[in-house]
């Protein structure tokens, strides 16, 4: 019979080669349920991960690539720091969203402007909602040991709600004869997050996540906070023991998530994005909590696995495009990626064995 | 605002339909937890259930299959988490999550053909004699069979947790694994079965939204519920007679602020909507302050995985 035997620490091996695994394994579960759906599966899957990088329309898709993955990636990271303290932000979707309303809010307020200073302060007024939002979750949870997973998700319904409001309300466009959605943000430079480089998709948020790539992987490596965070995941008692405070810990690992969403969010909503709508959120803030995981809570993996779930994202939308396949397929896809790759990582904390069975 | 516009009699009346879907959901999660394993699948489950009880039931044209086919999605979509944190060890937090975001892709691909349908309709039981009686009548004795099953259900629940043998080996699981599993007892066996239990529920309460309380498919409408049937389990402390409490609590908001938006209220209508949110965290806030009360009566393995080393 199949035993399992506890390695004394996780195979590095199997570590690299488990992302690699599930996305394998992903692919063929994919290719049969798009065959179920009646939809060719070879063809589904090359749509979804070969033809926007390399078929006919790639100078249309590729530099797509760049702006999905940025704000997958700038999440992903902030969460993946709590992630390994067993600090579970998961209401990242609402961070992204008060970020944006609070930086958006700021750029739209002071409309007309031509302040060189009005995208800066905009940047800082976003990520300081996104923070602000999840200080309530951390100091909750520091003050009454309320389940932070629980109020963060809880929040980003009541962050929805504040969303359509202020979509119909308060930041509603004055000239807009009426309809829903604030100024478009591409018709306002001052406040607009434009290409740096035009034609690759380069923002100004897709360059934050790379730099918050490169400072998490710093934090993590070669920092006394990071060296905690890593502590207070494997072992929160011994951790206690060695000087860390974990409520501190709580408000940083959460503080700091959400300030990377709320920047998220500002930086989708003045780019990309371009108007605060009754629902411009588009579930970066869920789809990241797979980033976070695919990319083994790593910043490096998470740079590519970011990569790799926005690669889904355009892939899905070509393949609503050339193959009828409902847009919903891809969301199921992007669950059932999550699946795999927790199923597999068996193999990188357990050797298996096989032996006779024994008399018990 | 006109409060002389809200009928009191059909607030208090539709009270107890709004509360019944969280009631099953919470009451399934309950039993999960009991046996030591925190399933945040909730969501994922309900949606599912929905959507598998919707298009069996238009099909069949009987809601009754409709039901029997909401409990089997749920529990089987339960089992793939089952299997996942019992038998493969993974993290219960992470793989609950997968489970909601799984469960919402697949219903909302499920549900393409189903949109804008109107499903059979469930007959309301009259209770003999009870149902006449003016104004309790109608609160209380009026309603579809499944609201008198999920109160049933709370009651066979407790009895069989506190009464049992079955239910005394399930709290141990849940207590000490280690200690249960010395004894001989089947721990993965036992939450695999309680998973699937959980997974039944959570599909019956996705499906009467479906099929009674809205009732038509749209995508991601169970709107949070699961969430806040896990928070009600809090609220409860732990045991299945606060978790009605808890979630009529919850569905009187809900029930209440659906009103006051009707009434024509000054408050704009994304405040009122937000409402029940915000009550579940206030009291989720309560509970957890009060350290002596939350503390003692969370399951002593909750969230743990069980690996038996020899």
């Amino acid at each position: 019979m199949i035993r399992l035997e506890k390695r004394p620490s996780p195979s590095r091996f199997w570590t690299m080669l488990t992302p690699v695994l599930a996305v394998v394994l992903t692919m063929i579960a994919g290719g049969l349920m798009f065959a179920i759906l009646g939809k060719p599966p070879v063809e589904a899957i090359r749509t979804i991960f070969w033809d926007p990088l390399f078929g006919e329309f790639a100078y249309y898709f590729a530099p797509q690539l760049l702006v999905k993955a940025g704000p997958l990636i700038l999440i992903a990271i902030g969460l993946s720091l709590g992630f390994r303290a067993g600090i579970w932000n998961i209401g990242a979707e609402g961070q992204y969203i008060i970020g944006a309303l609070v930086g958006g809010g700021v750029g739209l307020a002071v409309y007309p402007s031509d302040s060189p200073f009005l995208f800066p302060l905009m940047v800082i007024a976003g990520g300081l909602g996104g923070f602000a939002w999840a200080m309530i979750p951390a100091l909750l949870r520091t003050a009454f040991r309320t389940n932070e997973i629980l109020v963060s998700l809880l929040l980003v319904y009541v962050a929805e709600n504040i969303m359509a409001s202020m979509a119909l309300g308060l930041m509603r466009n004055p000239d807009g004869a009426g309809f829903p959605g604030s100024r478009n943000f591409k018709d306002y430079p001052a406040a607009f997050n434009d290409e740096l480089v035009t034609g690759v998709g380069m923002h100004w948020g897709v360059l934050a996540a790379f730099i918050a790539v490169i400072f998490a992987y710093i934090l993590l490596q070669r920092h006394m906070l990071g060296f905690q965070i890593k502590l207070t995941g494997q072992s929160p008692r011994a951790a206690v023991f060695g000087g860390v405070r974990p409520a501190r810990l709580v408000i940083f690992c959460l503080g700091i998530s959400g300030m990377l969403a709320g920047l998220a969010g500002l930086f989708e909503v003045t780019g990309p994005s371009g108007q605060i709508t009754t629902d411009f959120n588009q579930g970066y803030g869920f789809t990241a909590i797979i980033v976070a995981f695919l990319g083994r809570l790593h910043p490096v993996g998470i740079l590519l696995a970011g990569l790799l779930m926005a690669l889904t994202y355009i892939g899905g939308d070509a393949a609503q495009l050339n193959l009828g396949l409902p847009s919903s397929a891809i969301q199921a896809f992007q669950g059932m990626l999550l699946f795999f790759l927790l199923g597999v990582d068996i193999l990188s904390n357990f050797r298996i064995r096989f032996r006779k069975r024994e008399v018990v | 605002m006109d409060l002389s516009a809200i009928n009191w009699l059909l607030l208090l009346a539709s009270l107890m339909v709004a509360s019944t879907p969280i009631l099953l959901a919470a009451l399934g999660e309950l039993v999960v937890e009991k046996a030591g394993v925190l399933n945040l699948g909730v969501e994922g489950m309900m949606i599912t259930g929905a959507i598998c009880g919707f298009a069996i039931a238009v099909e069949t044209q009987s809601p009754v299959m409709g039901f029997f086919a909401a409990a089997l999605g749920g529990a089987v979509l339960s089992l793939i988490f089952g299997i996942l944190t019992q038998v493969l060890l993974s993290n219960q937090v992470a793989t609950g999550l997968a489970l909601t975001l799984f469960g919402l892709g697949l219903s909302s691909l499920l549900g393409q053909g189903y949109i804008g349908i109107k499903p059979p309709l469930t007959a309301k039981l009259h209770i003999p004699y009870l149902s006449d009686i003016p104004y309790l009548g109608q609160i209380l004795f009026r309603h579809d069979p499944l609201v008198y099953f999920s109160l049933i259900l709370v009651l066979v629940v407790w009895l069989v947790l506190k009464f049992t043998r079955a239910g005394l080996v399930l709290r141990a699981v849940g207590e000490n694994h280690d200690a249960a599993h010395a004894l001989g007892f089947k721990v993965v066996r036992i939450r695999l079965a309680a998973i699937a239990f959980g997974g039944a529920c959570a599909g019956l309460g996705g499906a009467y939204l479906s099929l009674i309380r809205v009732p038509q498919w749209t995508e991601g409408m169970t709107a949070g519920a699961g969430w806040i049937a896990l928070a009600i389990v809090v609220f409860a402390s732990w045991k299945p007679g606060r978790v009605i409490l808890g979630a009529y609590l919850f569905g009187g908001v809900t029930v209440l602020q659906l009103n006051l938006q009707a009434a024509g209220l000054a408050i704009p209508v994304e405040y009122l909507s937000m409402s029940p949110y915000l009550i579940t965290i206030l009291v989720l806030v309560i509970m957890s302050a009060d350290r002596s009360r939350a503390a003692l009566n969370a399951p002593g393995c909750l969230g743990r995985s069980f690996h038996a080393s020899s």
